[in-house]
């Protein structure tokens, strides 16, 4: 079968894969109907995520349909179509049953990696580094779920594959950074990043009560779709200082809440972004946590920061003092979708949450790592290229 | 050499070093500690000093065996340690490289004995591979094989 392989570097290929096989009683094997392109890709495409191999399937979000299903899988049948969660959790360990799915103990095969990077490792994902478990990914015609009764969910007949696409990842990683970061009705939120993620994390604040939705920022494309679509105001970073104009805008106190959403290969407009450029390209930082620090100073005293954008390991930099002298709560996850996944397929299908709008770009599998050269570089107002094999 | 394979070399030399640093640290029995892994299943399902769950029962008469209840309704912390104090030069990170610690094995089969007592099943790895080696990826490989007997346990 065909899959967009990850080859070295800022180098990927389609090439023909032998198909996957059900490894475990409680598999399924699903027939891609649709997957899309991610930011965190991009991390790995670049090499800021360790422990890729050439050859491996890239890809984690994604909606298909059952064509095959192991003896233990009771919940799905040949021909059901179904939106899969990028982290898989086994359902079952005391993470899974404490609805923390990410972290799940029983899903990465390659525990003493994540071990030795973390100091715990996380649960498995589809098409990430084998630091994370080194499954095959969802570019590809076919691909095996791992405890498929716990991480794939029935699509509703009236959401079509594209909407149900992004409840694979984005949206709920967008809810998460909201419901862990504690909005609560009144609450002023800031969202740094209006990629998918973003957007969804504006969406859900609005949703669950917040009074003000700030969303940050540089490209205009992506600014204006998400005061269409999502219903945020919005700032644009190179036009003005953005600490000052959120001060403005919440009565001098600051966001309640700040949910970063942009990752380790943050930009900024200041000399600050060079700096980190130049540490991160010599490796005495791994990532650019540009946002990250910038969501710190900026929330108000006791607020809390919520981080949904990935890291891989150490930075430079970090305020320390402002988290401790102003009392902010600090958090971050990858995300526990099955949580989350079919209320959301419920609000997308009740039409709460629009995600069709993201999809700007659709290109066959055979021209997958043209998706990514749209994406990585946001031509043609590309927010996510959507892959059909 | 590729930005890529930093991180991992680097992350094996801080477990290296983070190693040789605890064997320094006047522990009572260096390089042996118990293996401990809690299991969201209580006491009874996890099994007995006598009666160990597969595929630990295969090391019943070579291993010390302590079976706890977690704090907290964390389930059960099922914790083993080898009879035989494990050679220095198995111990060594090239005698891990080779796979000759002892301990590697008594990991994989604690973490096994976990996931069966708690799903049924060991999640095995995707097959056939889609991989082809390159210098960076047999490192990546050499790591993945060894890592079920690796890490913080």
């Amino acid at each position: 079968m065909k899959a967009l392989c990850w080859e070295g570097v800022n180098e990927l290929a389609v090439e023909q894969v032998p198909e996957p096989e059900l490894r475990n009683d409680q598999d399924m094997i699903v027939r891609l109907l649709a997957g899309t392109t991610c930011g965190s890709d991009l991390h790995l495409i670049g090499g800021y995520i360790p422990a890729m191999r050439a050859g491996d399937v890239i890809g984690h979000e994604f909606v298909g349909e059952v064509v095959e299903t192991g003896r233990g899988v009771r919940k799905h049948k040949p021909g059901d179509r179904v939106v899969v969660c990028s982290f898989i959790g086994c359902g079952r360990c005391w993470y899974c049953a404490n609805d923390l799915w990410s972290l799940c103990d029983n899903t990465n095969t390659n525990p003493g990696i994540g071990q030795a990077l973390f100091g715990y490792e996380t649960g498995g994902i589809f098409g990430y580094s084998h630091a994370m478990g080194g499954l095959r990914g969802s570019h590809a015609e076919y691909v095996r779920v791992p405890f498929a009764d716990h991480g794939a969910f029935p699509v509703p007949e009236d959401v079509d594959d594209v909407s149900a696409l992004f409840v694979s990842d984005s949206v709920p990683t967008g809810w998460m950074g909201a419901d862990l970061g504690g909005v609560k009705p009144g609450d002023v939120v800031a969202v740094w990043g209006c990629g998918a993620v973003g957007q969804m994390a504006a969406r859900a604040a609005l949703l669950k009560g917040a009074e003000r939705v700030i969303s940050i920022d540089r490209i205009p494309e992506r600014l204006a779709m998400t005061e269409r679509y999502i219903g945020s105001e919005t700032i644009d970073y190179t036009r003005t200082d953005v600490a000052a104009e959120l001060r403005e805008r919440t009565g001098g106190r600051g966001p309640d809440v700040c949910i970063e959403a942009v990752g380790q290969e943050a930009h900024s407009d200041g000399i600050g972004h060079l700096y980190d450029k130049v540490k991160q390209q010599l490796r005495l930082q791994t990532d650019r946590p540009t946002a990250v620090r910038q969501a710190i100073h900026a929330c108000r005293k006791g607020g809390t920061v919520f981080v949904l954008g990935v890291f891989a390991g150490a930075v430079d930099k970090f305020p320390l003092g402002a988290i401790v002298n102003k009392g902010l709560t600090l958090r971050g996850a990858q995300m526990h979708g099955q949580r989350y996944i079919p209320m959301l397929l419920e609000k997308v299908a009740a039409g709460e949450i629009s995600t069709a709008h993201l999809a700007t770009h659709t290109v066959p599998l055979d021209e997958a790592p043209r998706a990514y050269d749209l994406f990585k570089h946001k031509e043609d107002g590309c927010v996510r290229a959507v892959i059909r094999p | 050499m590729k930005k890529i394979m930093w991180f991992p070399v680097l992350a094996a030399g801080a477990v290296a070093v983070r190693k040789a640093r605890s064997r320094k640290a006047g522990d009572g029995r260096p390089g042996d500690r118990w293996l401990t892994v809690t299991v969201n299943r209580p006491p009874e399902e996890v099994g007995s000093k006598g009666e160990l769950p597969p595929p630990l029962d295969a090391f019943a008469t070579r291993i010390d065996v302590e079976i706890r209840t977690a704090p907290g309704d964390r389930g059960t912390e099922l914790a083993v340690r080898a009879k035989k104090r494990p050679s220095a030069l198995a111990t060594s990170l090239p005698g891990r490289l080779a796979a000759q610690d002892p301990r590697q094995e008594l990991r994989v089969a604690l973490r096994e004995a976990k996931s069966l007592l708690e799903t049924g099943e060991v999640m095995r790895p995707d097959a056939p591979p889609t991989t082809h080696d390159r210098p960076g990826g047999k490192v990546i490989a050499l790591a993945s094989r060894r890592s079920g007997g690796e890490g913080v346990l």
